[in-house]
């Protein structure tokens, strides 16, 4: 009996020590894969003397799937905007008013009060970015600000297109396409959508998220991406070009929370108002290779991103984006159907 | 004063009695940690879905009748749920390939080790495991690797002067069925291995002595003696692979669903994870009652043989 007891007492301790050690010097971030600067979490760490863990998600569903169980042991979570709202109205986040923050004065105009999250209550921007096509121009010379690539393939691209697998996005640059409005449950407008998409098939090549890789590679000729990846692509192959679709395409936005039920909580709003530094930010972005939404970090970005035509969108094509949004749970299931009779 | 059989009985009692005492572990085990969470997925699947994942705990049959229903989306009438049907059987089909390939290439395989010198046996065993040794994903990345555009064969081909451009193969049935041979055919070739390792080689022989064709041997001697082995095998290939999702998405290119992606689909984007509950009994419905049907009637031929 002794033995056991000794270890019982050991391990009683051992776990009342770290439980201490986590209120006192701990960050534990959730957060997408790969987009996290390791030299920022450094920085710091060696600024705050805090021990930072960074575990990854892979979609937004996941990470609420998580934090509603609650006892993550996290304290930070960097949803996209079309989920922001749900967390904040389930009041799964900690109202850190990052709004006050020291810091919040670097926040770019048009990202200081979003519609999402207004008056910045809970939120800090991490990442913002847009989804259109990436071409490549040495196949096709024609108009690549177009969704057309994608769902009236040129012939010089048939079969060498990819479509990154994400629903609400696919679906909604087809209903763009056919002149309606995201998150609509307009059946006629669906409906269109839907032939588009399924007519549209047969000249793709695949549905993947692997489009970084395989344009480079020269796999796929032509890809619905993010602009982050058809920076990294041009970058090793510059005749791939990032495309701003005429017919609507959409921003997005990523922003990091601290939740409600966080043991670190202090350090979790040392963490927000540290990467609303302009020179911090452009860490971010160096790293995870999107615009950041903090003012001034333009220019502590890294050269190959200072004038990036997929970073600093053309004024041209500004007017065609609109930031993408939750939809209501009816157009949810429309969207779902349309997507299992694209993919049947 | 009891009698013998008296005795006898409590003996009896209390020996059954410890039986259950000592097999309550594996019991609880089994019922907590197998059929536990199996009926978290039953329930679920009689639920409401919730506004943005999840569920509600309101009762509803809304799940499973979208399983074999669809309602139109258009006009609203309601009709046999023929997606569904369609992406179902193309799990299916792309199963029993898989079964029916893994067999033909793992079972020369098998027959292969199982006639080598004992001694190296284990070596030729060690390296159809060796795979085993890696991540599944990684696995299929190597295929992918192989079979790319600009990967191993193409290049080689291009570089010898037979093709000048390099052949589609990523991307295609071909590809699928490469990863899954691939990825499944250790699980063919250990359980057929077993099963001939014990083959008395002197009955083949035996065949031969009396003019009995390679053919007939094979057919009439080797095969019904190793058929305890085939169908392990069949058995351990086939259920994984009715729920294969990484080698057809990776290489395939993911335009079309297989059954596993449409469960996923509602558990992620789709948030209507009743439907996810229901799709997912269902199938394994299907599995066991098809399994129980496969083994009554193989087995039973077994018999016969025995």
């Amino acid at each position: 009996m002794k033995p056991f007891m000794s270890t019982t007492v050991a391990a009683i301790a051992l776990l009342a020590a770290t439980g201490l050690g986590r209120a006192e010097g701990q960050l534990n971030i959730y957060n997408w894969g790969n987009y996290t600067n390791p030299e920022v979490i450094k920085k710091f760490e060696d600024k705050y003397q805090v021990k930072v863990t960074v575990t990854d998600y892979d979609s937004n569903e996941t990470a609420l799937a998580k934090a509603r169980q609650g006892g993550s042991g996290f304290d930070i979570v960097v949803p996209s905007q079309t989920h922001l709202p749900i967390w904040i109205n389930e009041g799964l986040l900690l109202e850190t008013n990052p709004g006050g923050m020291e810091n919040f004065k670097n926040v770019a105009a048009e990202w200081a009060d979003p519609s999402f999250d207004p008056g910045r209550k809970y939120s800090v921007p991490w990442a913002w970015g847009t989804v259109g096509v990436v071409v490549d121009t040495g196949v096709y010379k024609g108009d690549i600000n177009t969704w057309k690539v994608i769902f009236e393939t040129p012939e010089e691209l048939k079969g060498k297109v990819n479509v990154v697998p994400e629903m609400k996005d696919v679906v909604t640059a087809a209903v763009r396409y056919v002149g309606g409005e995201q998150c609509t449950t307009d059946k006629d407008v669906l409906k269109k959508a839907r032939d588009l998409l399924v007519a549209a098939k047969p000249n793709w090549i695949a549905m993947e998220y692997g489009a970084v890789d395989k344009m480079k590679a020269g796999d796929f000729k032509a890809s619905s991406t993010w602009n982050g990846a058809g920076l990294r692509i041009r970058l090793e192959r510059p005749d791939v070009q990032f495309g701003y679709p005429k017919e609507g395409f959409t921003y997005w936005s990523d922003n990091v929370v601290v939740l409600k039920d966080a043991a670190n909580v202090e350090n979790a709003k040392l963490f927000q108002n540290f990467i609303m530094d302009p020179e911090i930010a452009a860490g971010l972005s160096a790293f995870h290779r999107y615009a950041n939404g903090v003012a001034g970090s333009e220019k502590f970005m890294p050269d190959d991103m200072k004038d990036a035509p997929e970073i600093v969108i053309p004024e041209a094509s500004k007017a065609h984006g609109t930031m993408s949004l939750m939809c209501s749970p009816e157009a949810d299931a429309l969207y779902t159907r349309i997507w299992t009779d694209l993919q049947k | 004063m009891a009698t013998a059989a008296e005795i006898e009985k409590q003996t009896e009692a209390r020996e059954i009695r410890n039986r259950w005492f000592l097999s309550a572990p594996a019991l609880i085990i089994i019922l907590l940690a197998a059929s536990g969470p199996l009926l978290i997925v039953l329930l679920y699947s009689f639920l409401t879905p919730g506004p943005y994942g999840d569920v509600q705990w309101t009762f509803s049959t809304e799940g499973w009748v979208s399983v074999f229903l669809e309602r139109d989306i258009f006009d609203d009438t309601l009709s046999f749920a023929s997606a569904h049907l369609t992406i179902f059987w193309r799990s299916l089909k792309l199963a029993l390939m898989a079964t029916a390939a893994t067999l033909i290439f793992g079972f020369p395989t098998a027959y292969f080790i199982a006639t080598r010198p004992e001694r190296t046996r284990d070596i030729w065993l060690f390296l159809i495991t060796i795979p085993f040794w890696t991540n599944l994903l990684i696995r299929t990345f190597a295929v992918l690797q192989v079979i790319r555009n600009e990967g191993i064969i193409n290049t080689a081909l291009i570089n010898l002067g037979i093709t000048d451009q390099p052949i589609q193969m990523l991307y295609t049935d071909f590809a699928i069925m490469v990863g899954m041979v691939y990825v499944y055919l250790p699980l063919m070739v250990l359980p057929l291995y077993a099963s001939m390792e014990k083959l008395d080689f002197r009955l083949v022989e035996a065949g031969y002595d009396l003019y009995a064709t390679r053919w007939q041997v094979l057919k009439r001697i080797i095969f019904p003696m190793v058929r305890p082995g085939v169908i392990a095998g069949s058995i351990l290939v086939f259920i994984p692979a009715i729920g294969a999702y990484v080698t057809p998405s990776v290489l395939g290119g993911g335009k079309n669903m297989m059954f596993a992606n449409l469960i996923e689909l509602q558990f992620g984007q789709g948030r209507n994870w009743p439907l996810g509950a229901a799709l997912s009994i269902t199938v394994m419905a299907i599995v066991m009652v098809a399994l129980l049907v496969y083994v009554r009637n193989t087995s039973g031929s077994e018999a016969r043989h025995g």
